[in-house]
């Protein structure tokens, strides 16, 4: 079973340098899907069977396929994107890289931590349901709101209006900004 | 079932802080690399997962419901995050006829 | 006893009620509305005074309105205290008030500001009220500034003329003076005896051994707060200034009302001065020598009003020197005569002015008792009674101070016989210049409307027949007055005279006789004049000195002013302009500069952003871990 966890984790790990290493955006996107996928390959690992769905469904069957929608609509994959400078890009993965290793750094004491007990029953719907609207009533319907809100906010914002758009001066030279 | 419990006892904490690090440390390191728009918020999406892995591993080894409870929540955020970022996407692309971000170098004072 | 609270709150929010609407609707109010509306209130101010005063049988009641400040130890309560004593003063504040306000319809009535000038006069008396009904020094306080603001807003009403607006500037910054005196009394009698209510105050005091350091401090700077407010040497400059304000405001705060204040003060704690000697010395000789320099600078006055305000800063003195030998219902009752035949005197004057079109120099004045018949008759009452001559209100006042303090000094009565006479030489000198004669001016004089000569005619009733009020026992009367207000002062002292009945006739007689002899010499300078000079350039230097009010003003600019406008210019050029200004300006300049600075983060790449928030993220981590 452990070498289902490291086929796993080679997976998102993969899928995750492909999504930032891709030319293509439709690679992006079908790379991320790979990765979510093995995400929720974990979650079931760690007996979160609800969790696992809700993933599936929310991210990789709604978010990513709008993403998809995205692309193909503004027709994407035809716009080449200039790459940022090589100083840049070093800095990104350094700084990338010394986060990972401060992150690791900082949890080192916690890494041995045995589990204290083994409960099957916490990611089953039942369980969650339960605790989400006893304990979590409040916040989840304050989310609801918030959904509200980001659906009016897209709305509002991709919507085609009559009015004048300030035109914003086309992508600045490579190279200018770090 | 019960195979699958027993078998994730076999895999040590420690692998998911290791793996969950990794990923955020690339989402973040492409955040920071592309210019393409969508890829950031990929990125950021990717990094909001390796956060959820995180905490419902941490939730397993716990035995507390409350850390999936939390990735629900984030969940949603999430959903709605994509939803305005693609509508800010979308009119950028109307407006400027290209998805970089350096073309939201107007956004100072 | 609930009646008595209900009358006792009813009668300050009277004039309050008027200040508020007449304040708010000022530019919906005409002369006549604004003005029957203000002395409609205060005249039922007045009749619930009356119905007050009617059912009070000599006790001390206090009316708690509500608790006011309360730290600590230190407890002040909103309080009234209905006594004797603030009844009375209610009483004669009530009434004066009413009658300059309704005469003020006439006076005032083509004033644009009249509506204005209606609330001011409804604060004033509403500050007044508060000031003698407060049972403690703090309300007294309230009142005590409130006045004084009001003074203030009233000296400056026509504001468009620059000496007014320093006028009222000058009442102002001197009863400032006298206030800091008030406020560390205050603080002085709080530290000595725990509260500053007067009841306990004065029975705590009245336990205490005479010549106490501090009650003899406290008298003092409490003396000091009512020379400020009274005009009294040496913060008296202030109130010829005065007159800078309409005629009905100089009738009832400069003379009536307000400038007895101080007075008032010093009979609510007469316990305190009658523990302190020192004190009382100070007081009687500063009242001796504050009548004589009214007395004698109003020789040489030619403002009708200017006359009228030093004969008033003179009159205070003799309260004050009644204050002095502890002749506290004596310096009452002349605070009561004085404000009937001070405000007709002042009412008399707007009358005249008023006929003569705005014309207050006397010797442009001469021969209206023709013309403006009632104010000359009521003039002359008033003139009368201020004189002292029998059996007008003034002789029995003034009588009674002067042999209280012939019991006490025979200097100081010599002094206030002198200042007397001087009286009557200034105030018959302005008669004979106003009425008699013929007419100097241009104008074409003319009597004054109802309005305004009814409240003279109830004065000049008053002023004729006050004196009723205290009848010396030696005339077969009781002294109603003193035996009333016995009942308010806390233990006083016997004030009874020890004077046997024929030295008392004789000072009498004196007094009469020299104040006669004085009026037939001023008949023979001022009667007849029918041009009158300038003064004589080469007149004795002690004539020219009174003249020029003994150099007062002078001094004080060369000892206080100057020095300060020297000490502000040279803060000015070192403090201000070499530190104060670089460091204000420069730690501007210095944020600015940074930001100038900062601003080039912010440079609208969101990379550079995300990069930004990354290393600080990073940056956070270190931290946690490198202090773990």
């Amino acid at each position: 079973m452990l070498y289902l966890f490291y086929l796993l984790a080679a997976v998102s790990i993969l899928s995750a340098v492909t999504v930032v290493a891709a030319r293509s955006p439709i690679t992006s996107v079908i790379a991320l899907i790979v990765c979510f996928l093995s995400i929720a390959g974990h979650y079931i690992l760690l007996n979160a069977q609800f969790l696992a769905m809700v993933h599936v469904i929310v991210y990789t069957g709604a978010i990513l396929i709008l993403m998809l929608f995205v692309i193909m609509l503004l027709n994407m994959n035809q716009l080449v994107e200039q790459r940022k400078p090589l100083l840049v890009r070093i800095a990104a993965v350094a700084t990338g890289g010394l986060f990972f290793l401060v992150l690791l750094a900082a949890t080192h004491q916690g890494l041995s931590v045995a589990p204290a007990h083994f409960d099957a029953g916490i990611g089953l719907v039942h369980t969650i349901g339960t605790v989400l609207f006893r304990d979590y009533l409040v916040p989840f319907e304050v989310s609801s709101v918030l959904f509200l809100a980001a659906m009016a906010g897209a709305m509002v914002l991709a919507k085609k209006d009559g009015t004048e758009h300030v035109n914003l001066p086309p992508s600045s030279e490579p190279g200018q900004n770090a | 079932m019960e195979n699958v419990i027993t078998a994730i006892r076999v895999v040590p904490l420690g692998h998911y802080f290791f793996l969950c690090f990794l990923l955020f440390a690339i989402g973040m390191a492409g955040a920071l690399l592309r210019r393409n728009i969508l890829i950031v918020i990929m990125c950021l999406e990717l990094m909001l997962n390796s956060v959820n892995l995180l905490l419902v591993a941490l939730s397993a080894f716990l035995g507390d419901t409350g850390g999936q409870v939390f990735v629900f929540f984030i969940m949603l955020v999430a959903a709605a995050e994509v939803t305005v970022g693609l509508a800010i996407l979308v009119q950028l692309k109307r407006n400027t006829d290209g998805v970089d971000i350096n073309q939201l170098n107007r956004l100072k004072w | 006893m609930v009646r008595t609270d209900l009358l006792a709150m009813l009668v300050p929010a009277m004039p309050l009620l008027g200040t508020l609407i007449i304040g708010f609707g000022r530019r919906k109010f005409t002369a006549n509305t604004a003005g029957g509306l203000a002395t409609v209130l205060v005249a039922l101010s007045f009749v619930l005074t009356l119905v007050l005063f009617l059912g009070h049988h000599g006790e001390r009641h206090i009316v708690h309105l509500f608790n006011w400040i309360t730290v600590g130890e230190m407890q002040i309560p909103f309080t009234f205290q209905i006594d004797a004593l603030s009844l009375w003063m209610m009483l004669f504040i009530t009434g004066v008030a009413a009658l300059i306000h309704g005469y003020s319809i006439g006076y005032m009535h083509d004033d644009p500001r009249v509506a204005t000038f209606f609330a001011q006069l409804n604060l004033f008396t509403f500050a007044m009220l508060l000031l003698v009904m407060g049972s403690n020094f703090l309300v007294t306080f309230i009142g005590w500034e409130g006045v004084g603001l009001c003074s203030y807003l009233l000296i400056g009403f026509w504001y468009k003329t620059p000496e007014f607006n320093y006028a009222g500037r000058k009442a102002f910054v001197m009863n400032r003076i006298g206030d800091v005196g008030m406020v560390l009394a205050m603080a002085l009698l709080f530290l000595q005896f725990g509260t500053l209510n007067y009841a306990p105050v004065m029975d705590k005091a009245g336990l205490m051994a005479p010549n106490n350091p501090v009650v003899i401090t406290a008298t003092l700077l409490l003396f000091l707060g009512a020379t400020g407010k009274s005009a009294q040497i040496p913060l008296l400059t202030w109130l010829p200034d005065a007159m800078a304000g309409p005629t009905p405001v100089s009738a009832l705060i400069h003379a009536a009302t307000m400038v007895t204040a101080g007075v008032f003060l010093v009979v609510r704690s007469s316990v305190l001065y009658e523990l302190a000697p020192y004190t009382q010395q100070i007081v009687l000789w500063v009242g001796v020598a504050t009548a004589l320099f009214g007395a004698t600078v109003g020789l040489f006055q030619n403002d009708i009003k200017k006359v009228l305000a030093y004969s008033t800063v003179s009159q205070l003195g003799y309260m004050f020197a009644a204050m002095g030998v502890g002749a506290y219902s004596a310096g009452m009752f002349h605070v009561t005569t004085h404000a009937f035949f001070k405000a007709l005197l002042f009412l008399g004057a707007g009358s005249v002015i008023h006929a003569l079109g705005g014309e207050q120099d006397i010797r442009k004045m001469g021969g209206l008792k023709n013309t403006t018949r009632t104010t000359y008759v009521t003039f002359l009452v008033a003139t009368l009674a201020i004189a002292g001559i029998p059996p007008l209100s003034g002789f029995f006042s003034k009588d009674s101070i002067m042999a209280h303090a012939f019991q006490e000094s025979p200097l100081a009565y010599a002094l206030l016989v002198f200042a007397a006479m001087l009286t009557a030489l200034y105030m018959f000198r302005l008669l004979f210049l106003t009425f008699f004669g013929t007419y100097r001016g241009k104008a074409h004089p003319h009597e004054s409307p109802r309005v305004m000569t009814v409240p003279l005619v109830v004065l000049a009733v008053l002023s004729a027949v006050g004196g009723v009020l205290n009848i010396p026992h030696i005339f077969g009367g009781n002294e109603w007055l003193k035996h009333h207000l016995i009942t308010a002062a806390d233990g006083v002292a016997n004030e009874d005279l020890a004077l046997s009945a024929a030295t008392e006739y004789g000072l009498m007689a004196l007094s009469t006789i020299l104040v006669v002899l004085t009026i037939w010499y001023a008949w023979t300078l001022y009667g007849k004049k029918t041009t009158l000079d300038g003064e004589p350039a080469d007149m004795p230097f002690l004539k020219r000195l009174i003249a020029k009010r003994w150099m007062l003003d002078e001094l004080y600019a060369y000892l206080f002013e100057r020095p300060f406008s020297w000490l502000s210019r040279h803060l000015f050029t070192l403090g201000e302009a070499k530190v104060a200004v670089p460091v204000t300006v420069g730690t501007g300049e210095a944020a600015q500069g940074f930001g100038e600075w900062l601003r080039k983060l912010q440079n609208g790449n969101t990379s550079f952003y995300l990069f930004g928030m990354m290393l600080g993220m990073v940056l956070l981590l270190l931290i946690t871990l490198l202090s773990a």
